[in-house]
């Protein structure tokens, strides 16, 4: 991973990242992209359940719930980073 | 609404081709089902195809020549690649391999406008099968008024197919399924559609082909954002998800059963009418004791299971239950179980057996087989009656929390809970245990918030009446009438038996002493075997012995409960029927599902061992610090 990049599962509500990689077993993948996880597609940070797991993640106009073993399998560059405080 | 479509694609292939039968393909949430009820109304039915479990609507539809054409509503589907069974069923649909299924001779595939690049994935490999297929791009009108655009005629070129742009919720734009039948038998200009298995090429193609039809995005509906700032909030959002569930109890208390009683009520009114106009004698009696009695006191639930319907087909609709999914996850997966179990959990509480064919969707085998294995213990529709008869009789109403949630409310709420606790607990020794895995991945699409249509509901809810009235005239009916003979042998000089003495008696005594310590009599006995039918039929069994009895003939039903049972046997009769698996058609799904005899079988024993010693524990704990 390079140092600009950051797992999907990093990002906090409202950030927004280009996806870049999708490191899941292949039948995962092909679901993820079927629903517009495509490599290069921009995706916003939403909503979650109680605890912030699953999330809600905005792509190409769907909003698609994803839990955290499967978020944090997708490789991103997030588009802004926040200053940690 | 712009239906304009290139019918000029649309050439005859040869004149005798005509279209007979038309598969209706799209991803879910495309508006499929929306569309399906449109063109056929009334004119449907549910069906499986031959062999396997996945459900279809199918339907009929008139021709501008008055042919009948059938309409095959066939599972939402993301992609062809046959990896679920739902993908796989279609594709042997659509290349003719469905055993029992004639090949579709076209196919009207329906796409969501709003998000047409992605959806385009799906168009390729649909018309790639090479049946004339029409394009509908659903919520064109939503499309506009949310600032996008289409340039219609470009994609019909692009795809070599004739595209409208539909509003399937209002009906706009249909007339052109017409044209698209009445042009019979016509096949698809060869369009350089690339047979591509690869998604990311896939989607390339799909963007190029948005972009050549002018195809500009319409803005993300504010509504949705909105409404999830509102729904999935990390406060508020749980603490709505409780108030609904809560109002959906109290609703179905406060409204449905007044609804009911009043039902009930006419349907007394006409059996006393009726049984007037009959001879007195023992054909009388079998027709209003037996057949009468039996089969409205569970009809007469009609009303309040309706509301039931009603109820989750709005939140369905709606898009909520989605968001339901999302915030119950965390609970799902503390007990090991995939968040994809939820949805079909969920339409156990309307019925197990839909519940069970909807767990295909889960990939993971012993996920599946866990989630199939506690879907009965939901509260389904069924348990309906009964709860509402015993609480009814048996808890006096007070005020809990104003006039919104009653002492009737919480004790049904109380019945859902302890259902549901017992559906987790028995998954989490699954999952420990025999059904071990590994976590499979939760991927769930949240549709946008939508305004149920008054015509979805109707349609729902006319299903429901038909199925409910047809197993009250069925099974309900049968059941009703032995029962009713049993009551009347053996024979003594030619007259029937005093109930006392009759087969039925003879036999619920039989089993007394293995119910005695639950707190319940003969009667009850009798309906508990009964019940194994179906639920409801205890009730249909109560409503013949005791009208039967001339002890309580003249009583109402709940009154007659009421001087049978101690308020511990009540309880315990809930409880009961709170985890006894009282119902052949879930065990025949189970059975077929699992395609094994073991499931059921293994089901049916634990439920009714839980069944029994929740009972027991109930009558005598209510016994020793109640009574």
């Amino acid at each position: 991973m390079s140092p600009h990049e950051a797992r999907l599962s990093d990002l906090r509500e409202g950030d927004r990242a280009v996806l870049k990689e999708l490191d899941l077993p292949h039948h995962t993948a092909e679901h993820l992209m079927c629903l517009g996880f495509i490599p290069g597609v921009e995706v916003t940070v939403g909503k979650s359940g109680p605890g912030g797991d699953p999330r809600v993640y905005n792509v190409d106009g769907s909003n698609v719930a994803l839990r955290s073993d499967v978020s944090a399998n997708v490789c991103v560059l997030p588009k802004m980073y926040r200053t940690q405080s | 609404m712009a239906s304009a479509v290139e019918i000029g694609n649309l050439r005859p292939a040869s004149p005798e081709a005509k279209v007979h039968s038309v598969a209706i393909v799209g991803p879910p949430n495309s508006g499929k089902s929306t569309l399906f009820n449109r063109l056929t109304g009334l004119r449907q039915k549910v069906a499986n195809f031959p062999g396997v479990t996945v459900e279809h609507h199918l339907g009929y539809i008139r021709n501008r020549d008055g042919e009948e054409v059938a309409l095959i509503d066939l599972p939402g589907i993301y992609s062809l690649t046959p990896k679920s069974e739902d993908e796989r069923v279609t594709v042997d649909v659509l290349r003719g391999e469905m055993p029992g299924t004639p090949k579709p001779d076209a196919i009207i595939l329906i796409l969501d406008a709003m998000n047409l690049s992605r959806h385009l994935v799906l168009a390729a490999r649909v018309i790639a099968v090479g049946l004339p297929t029409l394009v509908l791009l659903n919520m064109g009108d939503s499309l506009k008024a949310q600032g996008g655009s289409l340039d219609v005629l470009a994609l019909a070129r692009e795809l070599g197919t004739p595209v409208a742009l539909i509003s399937a919720a209002k009906g706009e734009g249909l007339d052109v399924v017409q044209r698209f039948l009445s042009a019979k038998g016509t096949t698809p200009a060869p369009a350089a559609i690339p047979v591509i298995n690869d998604v990311v090429r896939c989607r390339e193609w799909a963007c190029t082909v948005a972009q050549n039809s002018s195809y500009r995005k319409p803005l993300p509906s504010k509504w949705t954002q909105r409404l999830d700032g509102i729904f999935l909030d990390k406060k508020y959002g749980p603490v709505i998800f409780a108030v609904v569930v809560i109002a959906v109890f109290q609703c179905i208390f406060a409204l449905g059963q007044p609804l009911s009683d009043g039902f009930k009520g006419l349907l007394d009114f006409a059996g006393r009418h009726i049984g007037g106009l009959l001879p007195v004698g023992l054909f009388q009696s079998l027709l209003i004791d037996g057949a009468w009695s039996g089969v409205t006191s569970v009809l007469a639930f009609l009303p309040q299971i309706l509301l039931l319907f009603l109820v989750i087909g709005v939140l369905e609709d709606s898009g909520y239950l989605a968001r339901a999914a999302v915030i119950t996850d965390r609970t799902m997966r503390k007990v090991g179980l995939n968040g994809k179990s939820f949805i079909p959990l969920l339409s156990a509480y309307a019925c197990a057996v839909p519940a069970i064919m909807a767990t295909r969707t889960i990939e993971d085998k012993r996920d599946r087989i866990a989630t199939i294995l506690i879907a009965p213990f939901m509260t389904c529709s069924a348990r309906l009656p009964v709860y509402t008869m015993v609480i009814a009789a048996f808890i006096p109403e007070r005020r809990i929390l104003g006039p919104f949630f009653g002492s009737k409310a919480a004790a049904m709420l109380g019945l859902y809970v302890i259902g549901f606790l017992a559906a987790i607990m028995t998954a989490r020794i699954l999952k420990s245990s025999i059904l071990r895995s590994k976590d499979s991945p939760f991927i769930l699409e949240l549709p946008p918030y939508r305004w149920p249509t008054v015509q979805s509901l109707g349609l729902r809810l006319y299903d429901r009446s038909k199925a409910f009235v047809v197993r009250a005239g069925t099974v309900i009916l049968a059941v009703s009438l032995v029962l009713w003979a049993l009551t009347h042998l053996p024979l003594h000089n030619g007259q029937p038996p005093e109930i006392g003495n009759s087969i039925v008696a003879k036999a619920g005594h039989v089993i007394e002493p293995v119910i005695r310590p639950l707190g319940f009599d003969w009667k009850i006995g009798v309906g508990l075997v009964t019940s194994i039918a179906a639920r409801e039929v205890i009730i249909s069994t109560l409503g013949t012995l005791n009208g039967i009895d001339p002890e309580s003939h003249a009583l109402s039903l709940q009154q007659a409960l009421h001087n049978q049972l101690t308020l511990g046997g009540a309880i315990a009769l809930l409880v009961f029927f709170a985890f006894a698996m009282q119902c052949t058609s879930t065990l025949a799904v189970v059975r077929r599902e699992t395609n094994s005899w073991k499931w059921p079988l293994i089901q049916f024993s634990y439920m009714t061992v839980l069944a029994y010693l929740g009972a027991l524990a109930a009558n005598v704990l209510v016994g020793r610090f109640f009574a």
